[in-house]
């Protein structure tokens, strides 16, 4: 389809040396593209937190940025160990990171509900045992 | 004067065209057209790199003669701080600012002065305005372009205070009016820099509508001028200075966060390092800082391309001399704090921008992705642009195109001497 662009990142699971590069990647990109800085902000903060959470428990995935005129769409796809109750990991401070990752100054439970924030729309689909996709989307 | 000044200009015929500046450039500014190096003035933020790293030295700084200060009744010298940690063993900056006397400089006045009431000031403003928290620096005109043309989210924590040599011009021109009874356009106020930047920002300067600097003389010019004159003036010495550690700190990375007193700052120098700070905090990765100090220079403003000293041994020779001197020698007066904050907007500047609005720049990212994709990938620079994707831009944006490429330019020529050969054999 004409005017939409896709932008596709993969994410390499449990080197958080490269966690943020997609994210990072896409921003540079939105601005090239006479994106408003605040939508950027916005986007990159929900990729940003996103990419961690495929980083910390999935083991890596893969994300699909759709880009259009009027909105930008994100889907972060993986094949992990899913969530078992959705509603609870949207909970502010809800988390299952292990001592390893806290250490690191991750796992603070706020992934989630800033993913939801920052963003329009965002729906979780999630079998456990098979994986996660959550997409998100940033009217424009 | 167009919009977009830089201060760094190519000498044509000591440019071979060879790669290293367009990989060294942060912002991706210069392109080899025609086996020389030319730069987008639109895309130069003036850090200097593309300047350290010509094997050739055909990249040169642009600034000022010291025959500038014949064409005033008076002048005035500002030496920068990093200017003290040039000399070896010393104890005094009085000594320097003698010898810059001697130079024949009317009068001289500390840059690290004004930067005292520049700390004093932004000790007050970081206090005041949490809610722009972490508050960065804009003393370095680098760091204030790089968040002008690629972070618009981050123009809004720039600190909105003059930098030390822009107060220390209006000072310093207000006091040579006093002292002297000559108009304004008598009197030359003239910078000694460590910095081509500074060079820039005096033509077009961000933040403030103007400058009162009237020119700018490099450091390495004027340090074997100094020196002889530094040994004629140990005898007798003129009680010139007017600042102390705070103020002579700034020289060096650190030096202006160690000003606020504060231990809740980060100071990164090294403008890669800079913007992947820059990065870090667009993506709201630093929780509670109040203020970050950026550098594009390693080490600070010793680390200038216009320095002569290694930069580490001058933030050293810096340590040693501040050892002694009173905190601060130099005050807010009332009144003053009034002009020394930013009286112009920061607007951001897309520069990199691919199209007029959204749709056609999808359409340009498009093609440059499909682009990109047929390009070998290994950033060889032998088209004249640093990377495969800068090259695919280049050619979206019309300045270029594909048979610049030489695995294109050879997979063409390969194609065409097949089909030449295939019709040869059918006559």
């Amino acid at each position: 389809m004409a005017n939409t662009i896709t932008m596709s990142y993969e994410v390499p699971g449990g080197d958080f040396t490269r966690a943020g590069e997609a994210s990072s990647s896409l921003k540079g990109s939105l601005k090239k593209m006479n994106v408003d800085p605040d939508i950027i902000r916005r986007v990159a903060i929900a990729m940003y937190e996103g990419e961690i959470n495929m980083v910390i428990h999935a083991n890596g995935g893969k994300i699909d940025v759709i880009i259009s005129p009027d909105e930008i769409e994100m889907i972060l796809t993986d094949e992990g160990p899913g969530i078992e109750d959705i509603e609870l990991a949207m909970q502010a401070g809800y988390s299952t990171a292990p001592d390893n990752i806290r250490t690191l100054g991750f796992g603070a439970g706020m992934g989630l509900p800033n993913m939801k924030k920052y963003t329009d729309e965002m729906k979780i689909e999630s079998q456990v045992g098979v994986g996660t996709t959550v997409r998100m989307k940033v009217k424009l | 004067m167009g919009k977009f000044f830089t201060s760094v200009h190519l000498k044509e015929d000591l440019c071979k065209g060879c790669i290293n500046c367009i990989k060294r450039c942060p912002t991706q500014a210069i392109r080899v057209r025609n086996g020389k190096a030319v730069i987008t003035k639109e895309f130069c933020i003036d850090c200097g790199e593309c300047i350290r790293i010509c094997p050739h030295h055909a990249k040169e700084a642009t600034y000022d003669s010291p025959e500038i200060m014949k064409n005033y009744e008076y002048t005035v010298a500002l030496p920068a701080p990093s200017l003290y940690g040039q000399f070896n063993h010393l104890e005094d900056v009085n000594i320097v600012l003698t010898a810059l006397k001697k130079m024949g400089f009317d009068d001289v006045f500390e840059v690290s002065g004004a930067a005292e009431i520049v700390s004093e000031i932004s000790r007050h403003f970081v206090n005041e305005h949490k809610e722009n928290w972490p508050v960065i620096s804009t003393a370095c005109p680098t760091v204030v372009r790089l968040i002008q043309v690629r972070f618009p989210n981050l123009i809004e924590h720039l600190l909105p205070v003059c930098a030390p040599v822009d107060l220390a011009a209006a000072m310093a021109r207000e006091k040579a009016m006093k002292a002297t009874g000559l108009p304004c356009e008598k009197i030359g106020i003239i910078f000694i820099s460590p910095c081509p930047a500074k060079v820039t920002a005096m033509k077009s300067p961000i933040g403030i509508d103007h400058t009162e600097i009237d020119g700018v003389l490099a450091m390495k010019e004027v340090y074997p001028l100094l020196l002889p004159l530094m040994k004629q003036s140990i005898d007798d010495v003129e009680e010139l200075g007017i600042s102390g550690r705070i103020g002579i700190g700034w020289g060096a990375t650190g030096g202006e966060a160690g000003g606020l007193l504060t231990d809740n700052y980060l100071a990164a120098d090294g403008i890669e390092n800079v913007i992947k700070i820059l990065e870090d905090l667009e993506d709201q990765k630093f929780d509670n800082l109040e203020f970050i100090e950026l550098n594009a220079c390693a080490g600070g403003c010793v680390g200038g391309v216009l320095t002569v000293e290694n930069p580490f041994l001058a933030k050293v020779k810096l340590q040693r001399l501040r050892k002694y001197l009173p905190v601060a020698c130099s005050h807010l007066v009332s009144g003053r704090d009034e002009n020394s904050y930013w009286n112009d907007e920061v607007r951001y500047e897309p520069v990199f921008k691919l199209g007029r609005d959204m749709k056609e720049s999808i359409a340009n990212m498009t093609r440059v992705e499909e682009l990109n994709e047929r390009f070998p990938g290994l950033d060889c620079g032998s088209c004249g642009a640093p990377t495969c994707k800068a090259l695919a831009e280049d050619i979206v944006r019309g300045v270029a195109n594909e048979q610049d490429c030489i695995h294109i330019l050879r997979d063409y020529i390969h194609r065409l001497s097949s089909e030449l050969s295939r019709l040869d054999t059918k006559k």
